[in-house]
């Protein structure tokens, strides 16, 4: 079996679906979105992912077109859409608080923006039935909102912004009040769907996870400014910034600075008294120059004695153990004060492991498994 | 025990303030009239009992009803009158509730208060100042004679369109409160997504906004129809000689003919009139409140 990979953000070629243009988004003086320059291209899930406030929802409703940007332009298609008013766009928007109408039984809630195009009844009918059978709905067309529960309700939400074949489908925390095993899987519906109906996502969650799983890039946000977008493998790989790093997932973060010792390779000094680290980046450092050295902590080898054979190798003393079942976490005290996370996965029986508090340990890891940040 | 009382307490309520009177009326209604006081026979005496008592009374005034045609055209002219201003009222009534349910939050309370304002004067004070208004030579014949509107001045005052215009005045609290709570519930997002579903302001509004208010327009409605129904202070205050309304009509059978018979009669069907649409609204009120659960 052959996969097509899927970047259309690396072929110059391409064409974006939607093209932020130095957008800006005021309300009065507070400024929600900052100058912010994005492509989201056809077929792609595009995860956006910050923390609260950071101006993911006017984001989205930029895209909607509930809100009009003060400065910049959004394009769809090569189009200007910002005169466009909502119901002109041929995008949808599911709600975070998923927006069913209540006086409406969920077909007709499915059916509603059908009719609205003027479709034809039969087509209507089997528009409905195909979105009923998709989100496993069916037993439930006759019901109304308020009579079914809340995974129902947020499907029945998908239903209804998917009924309508939308080039564009936004999706506002879709999944934020399902519990993790009905939001997993419809995660997986959505990629399934995704799949089939060749429709570009836009998903805003708090979730992290949510977004490595089923995004095809990430973007992560911060004060209205776009930090990075990337796929989730490398957003979690190669974090170009501290904040990114931290954001994602758990992160070591060692502050040193840096002297060239080879072709794209750096020592890094970090500590008086200790010896350099050894880290490769491609990024150019000056020497002396302040850097950070991010290291996730699955990438340290922890060990009784001192490897032979490592890059990098710094002893310390466990200072405590998180059992988190399939692997744990050991939060070790360098001589310096620093404490770095290692994992490592749990072979063994939890009374039968190697390492208990306070035992002196040695943490090692390659040269190429941190990356070299600038401050 | 307890739950005895609990019941029992509204149940005499209903019984000492309305079956009792009621049927005082009813009987006065199947009396017949004498110049006496109070001004009707039979009276219950102990002397010929109770069923020499009963034999007296007679459906006769109910006949009479039927017979002079004044009564049913007063009734359905009171009908026809109570609905149009029931429907003027909603259609001056619900643009104020839409906009004071659309107003920013900390406006809302002060925009409830000018609209419960005018109950802080006598409403008999507010129907003689509109007198003051629509009269000929009353200030808005004046205003309209001198920014040259018109020549001659209006004659509204004694017509039925002054009565309208009272009603509406009087009753519009009662349609704006209702349809003000039923919108201020409404969820905004409920209008983006029906715009995100294609719906044009116009449309939304029609698809969305109308159904979700409906219980609050239909509550409304029967706030003003009801009581407008029955109503006697505007149409023989306004209305003059040129209306013609039941309570008005009820009113001069009980004090200028001294006929109360006829006069309790007239109540009786009112009354009966009014059941059907009182219960529906009780019905609308009770789907409501299902509907909020
Ligand atoms: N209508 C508005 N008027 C004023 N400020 C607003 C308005 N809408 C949003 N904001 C502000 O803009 C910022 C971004 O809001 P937004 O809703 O986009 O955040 P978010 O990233 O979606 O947050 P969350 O994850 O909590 O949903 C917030 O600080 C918010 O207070
Ligand atoms: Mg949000």
């Amino acid at each position: 079996m052959t996969t097509v990979e899927f970047e259309p953000w690396d072929d110059p070629q391409e064409k974006p679906l939607i093209h932020f243009q130095n957008v800006t988004k005021r309300f009065g003086s507070f400024v929600a979105i900052d100058n912010l320059t994005i492509d989201i291209y056809e077929r792609e899930f595009y995860a956006l992912l910050g923390p609260s406030g950071c101006g993911k929802t006017t984001l989205m409703r930029m895209l909607a077109g509930f809100e009009t940007p003060t400065e910049g332009n959004i394009m769809l298609a090569g189009q200007d859409i910002v005169p466009v008013p909502p119901n002109k766009r041929a995008t949808n928007m599911m709600f975070q608080s998923y927006a069913l109408f209540p006086h409406l039984s969920i077909w007709e809630n499915i059916a509603f923006g059908l009719k609205r195009e003027g479709m034809p009844k039969p087509d209507i009918n089997n528009r409905v039935e195909e979105m009923l059978r998709l989100t496993r709905l069916e037993k439930f067309a006759k019901r109304k909102p308020h009579q079914i529960s809340g995974g129902q309700r947020q499907r029945v939400a998908l239903a209804r912004s998917l009924a309508k074949a939308p080039k564009l489908l936004l999706l506002d925390e879709p999944l934020g009040a399902l519990d993790k095993k009905l939001r997993q899987e419809t995660q997986f519906e959505l990629m399934d769907i995704q799949e089939k109906t060749g429709t570009t996502f836009v998903i805003v969650t708090h979730d992290q996870e949510e977004a490595m799983t089923v995004a095809s890039r990430v973007a992560v946000m911060d004060h209205g400014k776009i930090i990075q977008v990337a796929t989730p493998d490398r957003i979690y790989e190669t974090p170009n910034s501290v904040y990114v790093a931290d954001f994602i997932g758990d992160v070591n973060i060692i502050q040193g600075t840096t002297t060239a010792n080879g072709e794209d390779s750096y020592s890094v000094a970090w500590a008086d008294g200790q010896a350099p680290l050894t880290a490769s980046s491609n990024q150019p450092f000056s020497d002396g120059q302040k850097c950070h050295l991010a290291i996730r902590p699955e990438k340290i080898a922890i060990s009784a004695d001192k490897p032979e054979e490592a890059a990098n190798a710094v002893q310390g003393k466990v200072l405590d153990i998180a059992y988190l079942g399939n692997i744990s976490t050991y939060h070790v005290e360098l001589p310096t004060g620093v404490v770095i996370k290692a994992q490592a996965a749990n072979t063994r029986r939890i009374s039968r492991r190697s390492y208990t508090w306070e035992d002196t340990v040695w943490l090692s890891w390659t040269a190429t498994a941190g990356v070299l940040l600038a401050s | 025990m307890r739950r005895f009382f609990l019941i029992a307490t509204p149940y005499t309520w209903l019984l000492l303030l309305f079956l009792v009177p009621f049927a005082i009326v009813v009987k006065i209604s199947l009396s017949d009239t004498a110049l006496a006081i109070p001004p009707y026979v039979p009276k219950f005496s102990w002397d010929e009992g109770i069923g020499a008592y009963f034999s007296q009374l007679d459906f006769e005034n109910f006949v009479f009803l039927t017979e002079d045609d004044l009564y049913w055209k007063a009734y359905l002219s009171s009908f026809k009158i109570a609905t149009i201003s029931t429907l003027l009222t909603l259609l001056v009534g619900y643009p104020i509730a839409y906009g004071m349910a659309r107003s920013a939050p900390e406006w809302r309370p002060t925009l409830m208060m000018l609209v419960i304002l005018p109950f802080w004067t006598s409403f008999l004070i507010r129907v003689y100042a509109w007198m003051g208004i629509l009269s000929n030579e009353g200030y808005l014949n004046q205003l309209l004679l001198w920014t040259g509107v018109i020549d001659t001045p209006l004659t509204i005052l004694n017509t039925n369109t002054a009565v309208y215009i009272g009603i509406v005045y009087t009753y519009l609290p009662f349609m704006i409160l209702p349809i003000y709570s039923a919108l201020e519930r409404l969820d905004e997002s409920l209008i983006e997504a029906a715009e995100d579903l294609g719906c044009s302001r116009l449309s939304a509004f029609w698809l969305v906004t109308i159904p979700l208010s409906k219980t609050g327009i239909i509550a409304g409605c029967f706030l003003v129809f009801i009581p407008a129904l029955g109503e006697f202070v505007i149409p023989s205050l306004l209305g003059g000689s040129n209306s013609l309304m039941i309570g008005k009509v009820l009113w001069e059978e009980f004090f200028s003919n001294r006929d109360w018979p006829v006069a309790s009669a007239v109540a009786v069907i009112l009354l009966l009139i009014l059941v059907i649409p009182i219960v529906l609204f009780q019905r609308n009120q009770q789907k409501e409140q299902e509907a909020e659960q």
